[in-house]
């Protein structure tokens, strides 16, 4: 079980953002995507989640390109951006169940009681306040397996409590095996993590 | 399988639940074939005459009006990216993405469409001819207005342009959709002219879904 990038560039409008970014991530691993503002890591995370095409290099998953040969990699990720991707007329439930489902199996009510969101559960999601739309958004990540989650920011708008509480799902995921690719800008101490410095890498 | 109806299903309870895109393109459609004969005069003769065409008119534009959500609306909240990466193919995305538009936008249409014609004083057999003609060619409007909501994903305003790419395209659907409601109330056969809605309909459905597919992909890139 392995992802591996390989000398990867990738150019926003003309301009060339980062080149030979490389990185090898196994299961129980963990990296961690540092860079200062526009270093290009939601770019390198987007890369990774097949949704942009990098500028040169290219990405495997067991061994086969992810890009080319795709399928055995499609519904092994989750991807999670900057945006939340939920519905503000469908509730916290809804919400979570029709990605879980969309991606494969559902555990649905285990998910929300992981983020402490059963309160929660009937409330449309156009209510819900920052932290808490972005913990129904990690509750994706639980709801159905996947074997590599890429969190783009996962801690913006968490409070302290919410934090750690991530930090073991983290944690736990590692311990069973998956492995994560992640950018914050958020201190978080967490052993067994890489780290991927952009700035070092940029031209 | 299951996943294509989940899809088609959320986006329907979606547009029931914000009610906006049912209500709107009805409404719209409402008054602009009521407009009509305010216009044009109370003559029942005229009435029945452009008829047809003014009941077709209306429902190219009121489909038109909510064409523009098909996709924007996944996009800008990222689900969009979600599903593409999701293991649905894009072009069966895009399929499914047309039928929850057909069924909310435009069936609302037809539903409404014989009482709207018996308002522009069509005969039994116009209005017959009318909703059936309706039913295999406002398909098409969906799978070619994908094709152009594809295009301008993304774009800010892009309502604008997507009606000047997709209303051209437009023209046969409502050529031979009109004809067949002439043809009708001059008591001559239809069914010719349902087989070409319904052959343009079907090569709409081969095409519509491998260009829209193709035009996401281009303006996700």
């Amino acid at each position: 079980m392995s992802f591996i990038a390989q000398n990867l560039a990738c150019q926003r409008a003309n301009q060339l953002i980062f080149e030979d970014v490389s990185f090898t991530l196994s299961a129980g691993e963990a990296i961690w995507v540092k860079g200062r503002n526009g270093a290009g890591k939601s770019s390198l995370l987007r890369i990774c989640g097949r949704l942009l095409t990098p500028f040169r290099g290219h990405a495997e998953w067991q061994g086969k390109d992810i890009f080319k040969d795709y399928d055995g990699y499609v519904g092994q990720y989750h991807y999670l951006g900057h945006l939340d991707a939920l519905k503000h007329a469908m509730t916290v439930r809804e919400n979570v169940r029709f990605w879980a489902s969309f991606h494969g199996t559902a555990n649905v009510a285990m998910a929300l009681e992981k983020f402490e969101l059963q309160a929660l559960a009937d409330t449309p999601t156009g209510m819900l306040s920052q932290g808490q739309k972005k913990r129904t958004n990690l509750s994706r990540l639980v709801a159905s397996p996947a074997k590599l989650w890429i969190l783009d920011e996962p801690l913006s708008a968490l409070d302290r409590h919410y934090i750690t509480l991530f930090k073991e799902r983290l944690l736990r995921h590692l311990d069973d095996g998956g492995m994560a690719l992640f950018a914050t800008h958020q201190d978080m101490e967490l052993d067994r993590v890489k780290i991927l410095d952009l700035d070092e890498t940029a031209s | 399988m299951s996943r294509f109806i989940q899809l088609v299903g959320r986006d329907i309870r979606l547009a029931f639940r914000q009610g906006s895109a049912v209500t709107l393109s009805l409404s719209f459609f409402v008054i602009i074939v009521v407009l009509f004969p305010l216009g044009v005069g109370p003559e029942l003769a005229v009435l029945a005459r452009i008829g047809p065409g003014v009941l077709w008119v209306a429902a190219l534009l009121s489909c038109l009006l909510t064409l523009d959500r098909m996709f924007q609306a996944d996009f800008e909240d990222g689900s969009l990216d979600l599903l593409i990466i999701g293991p649905l193919p894009t072009e069966i995305l895009v399929l499914a993405k047309v039928i929850a538009h057909w069924l909310t936008s435009v069936l609302p249409l037809i539903v409404i469409a014989p009482i709207l014609g018996l308002s522009l004083n069509l005969p039994g057999d116009g209005i017959f001819a009318l909703t059936l003609a309706l039913l295999i060619g406002t398909p098409t409007l969906s799978l070619i207005g994908a094709m152009g909501a594809a295009l301008t994903v993304g774009m800010r305003r892009g309502g604008v342009l997507l009606s000047l790419l997709v209303l051209p395209l437009y023209i046969p659907i409502l050529i031979f959709g009109v004809a067949a409601v002439d043809a009708a109330i001059a008591q001559l056969t239809v069914v010719p002219h349902l087989f070409l809605l319904g052959g343009v309909s079907l090569g709409a459905l081969v095409v519509g879904p491998l260009a829209a597919a193709a035009g996401l992909r281009l303006s996700l890139s």
